[in-house]
């Protein structure tokens, strides 16, 4: 049996694939976020009850949103290959794993925004109509502003979504915490990497999720809301 | 003013309004009422202009609103201050923030819009808590940011639908005490939907009985509440047969609605100096329709001229709504 890996080396591993994997989920929440929430309005929108109810719309991106969502990332990783090196110039590595989750993660975020937007009440958002705010202004100061602690909580959920999807990234060599913990740890018996590495994605995990958390509350106005 | 024509809206085919017609005078209150189902919110809607009937026309100053779409259409909701059924106030906005919302709809500048919030909140008696959630007020309080914030464009029309609805009597007269100064100091016509008659009592120059999509009474409150067939005027009349009466013990039993302060105040009195009768008081009472004192009474009247003394009451402005016993009532 060989010796363990020294934990200066297992340090310098978590280290190293921590980057990649803040990298990898951090730009593709960036994109999925800045796509995802114009698709969440846009489906809110046509929604039967929405500002400009569109039933035949509504259905169709309903439709292409929950195909897109239940699509298996890995499935989604291998045929989006080309379609990556077109994007990236390449189809392997960390950036080339940046597109197909970024394309998973948009009708997910897509679907997220809009069931949070269905939130707010009908009547607040007529009382804006009345007022002859348009519509860019109603989804900017009402859907959005008055969800936004929501919001953030979303964005939050969807990173850590975006840390597990990514440990699939070492099948196109993105690397990654996940693919440490699978090939380096699990494949090679590696036991005292995989462990280590399994404690610290659950650490980061919960730093992540406290700090959206902390930042949803941060940007709700309702302080001293009676309960 | 606002004039409302032979509306028609219908829901999957089912009749919801069935040509209703209003018109409201300029700087006068219009108060809706009728049973739940009645179609008082639908008619409500249809004025904010958040529904589009299927037929008929909502004229304010002339203009039929009903056609527009666009940006006329968004203009022609700054003409109409909305207070909407429920709670309608962004949460994640202070009260002066909400007030400020139609401001920004309609590109008011920054210091003008400022100073515009500060005379809304002073409008309905606020001002101290500009800076408050809507979570940290009352549903008074909330009630009357909104009614701010439907006045804060300078639309000619006010329209609330169950401006009340949620609240309990003291808190219900803060929020009327707010509609009637928009009438008084701001000069807008107020459409008020509610079931409530305490609202009619206190706030409203006019009435309108809404059932099943239809007006089936529409008039001036002073005129309806005269009226025997008002059903207004039952609603809101002190009741009169609480005790029942021995009327045999006098000539003449009548019914009277007396309207104003002189005549509440003068004419039975004077009736029965005029003509030598007794009059007595055997139920009935006084009551306030805004300002104006109202009374109801059942009177038993004992004298010779007894007929003479009630018809010279009918003439000198009191209505005499029924005669229990006389010429065309019941003979004990
Ligand atoms: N959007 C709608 N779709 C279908 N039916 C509706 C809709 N709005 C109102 N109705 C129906 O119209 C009738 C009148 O409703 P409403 O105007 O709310 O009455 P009110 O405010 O007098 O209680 C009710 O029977 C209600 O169910
Ligand atoms: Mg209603």
């Amino acid at each position: 049996m060989r010796s363990a890996t020294p934990w200066s080396d297992v340090l310098n591993r978590l280290v190293e694939a921590t980057g990649e994997t803040l990298y990898m989920v951090g730009v593709a929440t960036l994109i999925a976020t800045l796509f995802g929430i114009p698709v969440g309005v846009w489906l809110q929108l046509t929604s039967p009850g929405g500002l400009r109810p569109q039933a035949n719309l509504h259905r169709v991106l309903s439709f292409v949103t929950d195909l897109g969502r239940s699509m298996p990332f890995i499935v989604l990783l291998v045929a989006l290959m080309s379609v990556t090196r077109l994007v990236v110039g390449a189809s392997i590595g960390t950036s080339a794993v940046i597109v197909p989750l970024s394309v998973g993660a948009i009708p997910f975020v897509g679907r997220l925004v809009q069931n949070i937007l269905s939130e707010v009440h009908v009547s607040v958002v007529e009382a804006a109509v009345t007022t002859g705010a348009s519509t860019v202004r109603i989804v900017r100061s009402v859907l959005i502003r008055e969800s936004l602690p929501a919001l953030i909580n979303a964005i939050g959920v969807t990173v850590i979504a975006l840390i597990g999807y990514s440990a699939m990234a070492g099948v196109i060599g993105g690397g990654g915490l996940g693919d440490l913990a699978i090939r380096e740890g699990y494949q090679r018996f590696n036991a005292r990497l995989l462990w280590s590495t399994v404690a610290w994605l659950a650490v980061l995990t919960t730093v992540i999720q406290f700090g959206f958390t902390r930042a949803a509350r941060a940007s709700d106005r309702r302080r001293h809301a009676s309960v | 003013m606002i004039t409302v024509e032979n509306l028609t809206k219908s829901f999957q085919g089912i009749p919801v309004l069935n040509g209703v017609s209003l018109d409201v005078q300029s700087g006068s209150v219009l108060g809706v009422v009728g049973p739940s189902g009645a179609g008082k919110s639908t008619l409500a809607r249809c004025v904010a202009l958040l529904e589009r009937p299927d037929s008929g026309a909502i004229r304010v100053d002339g203009t039929d609103l009903t056609a527009l779409g666009g940006t006329a259409l968004r203009n022609a909701r700054r003409q109409i201050g909305v207070v909407p059924q429920g709670d309608s106030l962004l949460r994640q906005r202070t009260a002066a923030g909400n007030i400020a919302l139609p401001l920004e709809s309609a590109g008011v500048p920054g210091p003008q819009r400022r100073s515009r919030v500060g005379e809304l909140l002073d409008l309905v008696g606020l001002t101290d808590k500009a800076g408050s959630y809507p979570d940290q007020l009352s549903g008074g309080q909330r009630q009357r940011i909104a009614v701010a914030r439907a006045l804060a464009a300078g639309p000619s029309v006010l329209l609330a639908d169950e401006p009340t609805s949620a609240l309990d009597p003291e808190t219900t007269g803060s929020v009327l005490t707010v509609l009637d100064r928009a009438r008084a100091e701001l000069g807008v016509t107020v459409l008020v939907v509610t079931h409530d008659m305490a609202v009619v009592r206190k706030i409203c120059d006019d009435v309108a009985v809404l059932e099943e999509g239809r007006v089936v009474e529409n008039g001036k409150l002073l005129d309806l509440i005269g009226d025997s067939n008002s059903r207004t005027a039952s609603a809101l009349l002190p009741a009169v047969d609480l005790n029942p009466v021995n009327e045999s013990n006098f000539d003449r039993v009548a019914d009277v609605v007396l309207v104003g302060f002189a005549a509440v105040g003068a004419l039975l009195p004077e009736a029965s100096h005029r003509f030598g009768v007794e009059v007595n008081l055997l139920g009935g009472g006084l009551t306030r329709l805004a300002e104006t004192p109202v009374a109801r009474f059942r009177l038993g009247i004992t004298g010779e001229r007894a007929d003479s003394a009630l018809e010279w009451i009918s003439e000198a402005g009191g209505v005499v709504r029924r005669t229990l016993k006389g010429p065309q009532g019941v003979a004990a």
